[in-house]
């Protein structure tokens, strides 16, 4: 096992981009989980589509459009551009990448858990004086704990796995947007690399056995609390 | 409590379109499953709009389409206790009973958590979680959470269908010591005859969708006596019996009855059906059943070809129930003196 001090900027980097975008997508995720789960309004099936469309998309699809939006003429682009936030070619644009490819994950996961609380709880709750936004924080919330926790440890771990996207709008820039998928991909493809390239291979495999592990732990501790 | 509510809902093929006043602190609605009793509580406690109408509870509006006004279920303080009893489960039996109460503002806050965990013995399960309470206890802590919201009206949707006998006459005095204790005013939502008959005084009958009849449970229990399995149920309470040859003998105004499934010591309810009650026009010399009463024709009543007799013995009152050749062949009017042959195993202990 040998890892060069670029190797380990690329893993610092990917546990970074994962765990960022995770965190970013995971109110909004909870918001839109809702929404489709709880609320009846027009266009909801749109909004379905639209949501999981990332999900069927080739990555370099979305990568490509994400460039076009966040590029200097894109929408959102020009706005960052003109108060000076570069977002193109640097870690954030690697983020917001993993971020749109693994929100399709986490929604679904949240609303698999929200789909799971009986209505008459909810029922329950806004007859004994909860408003709405109080039965979401104290009753909703906690019952799709599960879900969340399901969806977020599947939104790191595809982001950790993240790369076509990623290499359209963020690059593959040693030590500034190189993340472990990138970085193996460098070195796969000089024959003189390959075990620097198997280094970093085990070193993802300890990252998503750990995810695993905290995950099914945290699971169980959850079954424990709500068996007392 | 006055309810008023003039409302239209429609759901799928279902139109539920119930016009109906009613004034008292018990009231019962009854309707077989798939009535719209269920949609109705849900349009009374705001869970439900409805399509078209207005509820007014105590004078005030709850719902009105013409005014525009549609009260949150939150601020409506109306609790309900569902056919299960549907408690959080990640919260424990204390957090859970107090839901409600934290939720509740301070000048409505009439009932304290003491007094009722007191009343509804909730002490021992206080600090356990709500998986592993037994149903009958479930539905206790059911029934305190939603009274210690301190709710201006309860709706109780059903609550004992999910429980089997022995537990529903567990609850049931419970239900009634807290409605009494506190006096909350409540809805009493069923399709079991005997639940209208020990816990409302007046019953809102919901039939297809619509409010078909307003009346009293002993009303209801005569109208549908012929078509009941059961007829007309008579509810004894009775007290501190004798064993007598193996036998348990309960006073009972002036007369004894005679039982054979009773209970030991202490209070104890009975049912008896309309059609187990034997009637004679003479004293039968020798029989083999061990009660038999002289009794009176107080009132004679029709139910779909069945004669209802309330017959009056010292006092007390029992619906028997005859075919009308019956009644003919024996010439029974208001007023004539008939013996009322009943077997000690007639009688079904309920609690």
């Amino acid at each position: 096992m040998k890892l060069t001090p670029e190797d380990i900027v690329a893993i610092w980097l990917s546990l970074k981009v994962a765990l960022t975008a995770t965190a970013l997508a995971l109110p909004f995720g909870f918001a839109l989980a809702w929404l489709i789960v709880f609320k009846k309004f027009r266009g909801k099936v749109v909004l379905e589509v639209l949501v999981n469309l990332p999900l069927t998309l080739p990555p370099v699809v979305i990568g490509f459009f994400l460039l076009l939006l966040l590029g200097k003429n894109g929408w959102i682009g020009k706005v960052l551009d003109a108060s000076g936030i570069p977002i193109i070619f640097t870690w954030k644009a690697a983020v917001i990448a993993s971020a749109t490819v693994g929100f399709p994950l986490l929604v679904r996961s949240i609303r698999l858990g929200m789909e799971s609380i009986d209505q008459q709880l909810i029922e329950a709750s806004r007859s004994l004086g909860a408003a709405w936004y109080d039965t979401l924080a104290t009753i909703i919330l906690p019952l799709s704990l599960r879900g969340i926790m399901a969806g977020s440890s599947l939104m790191f771990a595809r982001s950790l796995g993240e790369f076509g996207a990623t290499i359209i709008v963020a690059g593959n820039i040693p030590g500034i947007t190189q993340t472990i998928p990138l970085a193996i991909y460098d070195y796969a493809s000089s024959p003189s690399s390959v075990t620097l390239a198997l280094s970093l291979c085990l070193v993802s495999v300890l990252i998503s056995v750990v995810v695993l592990v905290v995950h099914e732990l945290l699971g169980k501790k959850l079954d424990r609390r709500s068996a007392l | 409590m006055n309810l008023r509510i003039d409302a239209e809902k429609k759901q799928g093929s279902f139109l539920l379109q119930v016009n109906a006043e009613v004034s008292g602190e018990r009231i019962g609605i009854f309707g077989q499953s798939g009535s719209g009793k269920s949609t109705l509580m849900h349009l009374i406690s705001g869970l439900l709009q409805p399509d078209r109408g207005e509820i007014y509870l105590n004078d005030e509006c709850l719902f009105s389409t013409t005014m525009r006004v549609n009260l949150s279920p939150e601020r409506r303080r109306i609790a309900i206790v569902f056919q299960q009893a549907m408690l959080f489960p990640h919260l424990s039996v204390k957090a859970n009973l107090l839901y409600g109460f934290k939720r509740c503002r301070n000048e409505n806050r009439r009932i304290r958590p003491e007094t009722l965990i007191n009343l509804l013995q909730l002490q021992p399960l206080l600090q356990r979680g709500v998986i592993n309470l037994s149903g009958g206890e479930k539905q206790r802590v059911a029934l305190g959470r939603a009274i210690l919201a301190n709710p201006r009206l309860l709706l109780m949707d059903e609550p004992l269908s999910a429980l089997d006998d022995a537990l529903r006459f567990q609850i049931i005095p419970y239900l009634k010591s807290v409605s009494e204790e506190f006096r909350i005013p409540y809805l009493f939502i069923s399709h079991s005859m005997m639940e209208m008959q020990l816990m409302t005084d007046h019953i809102l009958e919901i039939e297809n969708g619509r409010c078909i009849d307003e009346t009293t449970p002993d009303q209801l229990a005569r109208k549908r006596m012929a078509q009941s399995p059961k007829g007309y149920l008579n509810l004894l309470p009775l007290a501190a019996p004798v064993k007598q040859h193996g036998l348990f003998a309960y006073q009972w105004s002036n007369n004894t009855l005679l039982v054979s499934d009773g209970k030991e010591a202490g209070e104890a309810l009975f049912e008896l059906s309309s059609r187990e009650i034997i009637l004679f026009k003479k004293h039968p010399e020798a029989i083999s059943a061990r009660n038999l009463f002289e009794c009176t024709v107080a009132e004679m009543f029709e139910s779909e070809g069945r004669i209802g007799i309330v017959l009056s013995v010292e006092g007390k009152k029992l619906v028997a129930e005859i075919v009308r050749s019956a009644a003919e062949e024996l010439m029974i009017t208001v007023g004539s003196t008939l013996f009322a042959a009943i077997k000690a195993s007639s009688f079904r202990k309920l609690a």
